[in-house]
């Protein structure tokens, strides 16, 4: 199964298995990540698993939808280029090694 | 041919009325019996299916192809029964209908939004502690946890003073609405004439201030988004399901947090919890307790065959404690990793106010925790009972300054 890596704000990192058809988010807390709240659940309504994605990896995420791009305006932390919401990157194998950065604050 | 849920489909019949008074009193040794009997079950009195597991409630939460709220979202079928008021844009709608109208109050409750008024919303819960340490005994649920949201939301929707206590006694009856046609929905339809008049009113364009929540709906018409007249019913959504709700929210809070003192004294000593704190609340009481979908088409659901037209009922407060699904389900912990709970519903209809609900917890908690030491429960709690919500109509405490 692909595994991806969060780098929290203090520079230590996490390293996660995620397993098949899982979100970014769903892997994060299914594997009790601090730093990812996703307080909706995954429905794409509240902007609490925002993360900024390694600039290598970002061409490779597929486009985001409107409601996403709307959400991200409302992030605690800066909306910056590379800013995704995490629910919405679906982890396929092409993305194992995919590297993703936590934001100070999701609130 | 087979009855719905006959042993052919082997769906378990349960002899429960879950709008019972008896049952609201004390809802868990039932939720239990409910989860433990199958996936799905058949209640008889009511002649529905029901889910009590997180994960069936999860799984129709998340069809609403087959599972529809076009036909309501309580026990009575729109196609066969005639609404008590016009039905809802959003809560009673299916996509494409429903994508329409839920893209228009996301906007207008949007995270954007909610830094927008997170000040004032702070302001005013830090005066609303003011007030209560001036009385050190009150009762936390009309003193707090009404008059909190009371003193904003009725503010930030853009209402007129005037007649403002019509919007809790509204949200009652739409909520008890939902349920089956016992005498907690008899009586509030009876009863509504006064309040539907009020909200119709409230609801017009003219009625609404500039820059409030009900002026921006009103606004997206102009954008071409909704229809003219369509955005006075949308505003209605905002009076029906934005404050009632809250109330019980934070009252649903504080009632954790004064029966559990470790908890409370956990948010002291570290207040940054108090957003999970309110949020744990949410799923250890879960204030909307039950919703209804009706099935579009014969479907298979963990095994049970439900037919076409069926009222599938959802127990949200079943599936929040099922422990399946959550450690230590009955136990109220503010560090809990809560997401994924459905205290909000979960998928299309999930809760559109749910950053209002959060914004309005947290900062409530926030300036509860940072200036009262001890809050301790002084007299008997009594409970307010309706069909849908779960809350208390009073509970006295007696607070110590930190």
């Amino acid at each position: 199964m692909p595994a991806i890596t969060f780098i929290h704000p203090d520079g230590n990192s996490d390293r996660i298995e995620t397993s098949g058809g899982e979100s970014a988010m769903q892997a994060a807390t299914r594997h009790g990540l601090d730093g990812v709240l996703a307080e909706c659940g995954g429905n794409t309504m509240c902007a609490t698993c925002h993360v900024y994605v390694d600039e290598a990896w970002l061409a490779r995420l597929p486009a985001m939808a409107d409601d996403e791009d709307a959400l991200l305006d409302g992030t605690a932390a800066a909306r910056l280029p590379n800013s995704r919401l995490s629910c919405q990157i679906n982890i396929t194998p092409e993305l194992d090694g995919l590297v993703l950065r936590l934001p100070e604050r999701q609130v | 041919m087979s009855a719905p849920g006959s042993a052919l489909s082997g769906v378990p019949h349960l002899d429960v009325d879950p709008f019972d008074m008896m049952f609201f009193a004390d809802p868990y040794p039932t939720h239990e019996l409910l989860r433990e009997a199958g996936p799905v079950v058949y209640l008889d009195k009511w002649k529905v299916y029901g889910v009590a597991r997180y994960a069936e409630v999860h799984a129709v939460l998340n069809d609403p192809a087959t599972f529809c709220s076009g036909r309501g979202v309580g026990l009575s079928d729109f196609k066969k029964e005639t609404p008590w008021r016009p039905p809802s844009l959003i809560l009673e709608a299916d996509p494409p209908a429903h994508t329409r109208t839920r893209a228009v109050l996301s906007k207008v409750l949007s995270p954007t939004v909610m830094k927008q008024v997170r000040d004032r919303f702070a302001a005013a819960a830090e005066e609303r502690v003011d007030a209560l340490l001036d009385k050190r005994s009150f009762d936390a649920i009309t003193d707090l946890a009404e008059a909190y949201p009371l003193s904003i939301f009725p503010d930030a929707l853009g209402l007129k003073p005037e007649g403002r206590e019509h919007l809790i006694p509204y949200a009652s009856v739409v909520f008890n609405a939902f349920g089956p046609p016992n005498q907690l929905r008899q009586e509030a339809i009876e009863r509504s004439m006064p309040h539907q008049a009020y909200v119709a009113e409230q609801c017009q364009r003219e009625n609404l201030a500039p820059g409030g929540f009900g002026a921006c709906i009103h606004a997206q018409a102009d954008e071409g988004a909704i229809t003219a007249t369509e955005a006075p019913l949308l505003v209605r959504s905002l009076l029906s399901a934005g404050l009632d709700t809250t109330v019980n929210g934070i009252s649903a809070a504080v009632y954790c947090l004064a029966r559990f003192p470790d908890q409370w004294q956990r948010l002291r000593n570290d207040i940054s919890l108090a957003r999970g704190a309110f949020e744990e609340a949410v799923r250890f009481e879960s204030p909307v307790q039950t919703f209804f979908r009706t099935t579009t088409r014969e479907v298979e659901l963990s095994g049970a065959r439900i037919g076409e037209g069926e009222k599938v009922l959802m127990f949200l407060a079943a599936a929040n404690r099922d422990p399946r699904r959550w450690d230590k389900p009955d136990s109220y912990d503010i560090t809990r990793r809560t997401s994924g709970h459905v205290g909000f519903g979960s998928g299309i209809h999930m809760c559109v106010g749910q950053l209002v609900a959060r914004l309005e917890g947290e900062v409530m908690l926030t300036a509860l925790a940072r200036r009262i030491a001890k809050i301790e429960i002084a007299g008997e709690p009594k409970r307010r009972f309706n069909n849908t919500l779960r809350g208390l109509d009073s509970l006295p405490v007696t607070i110590t300054p930190a």
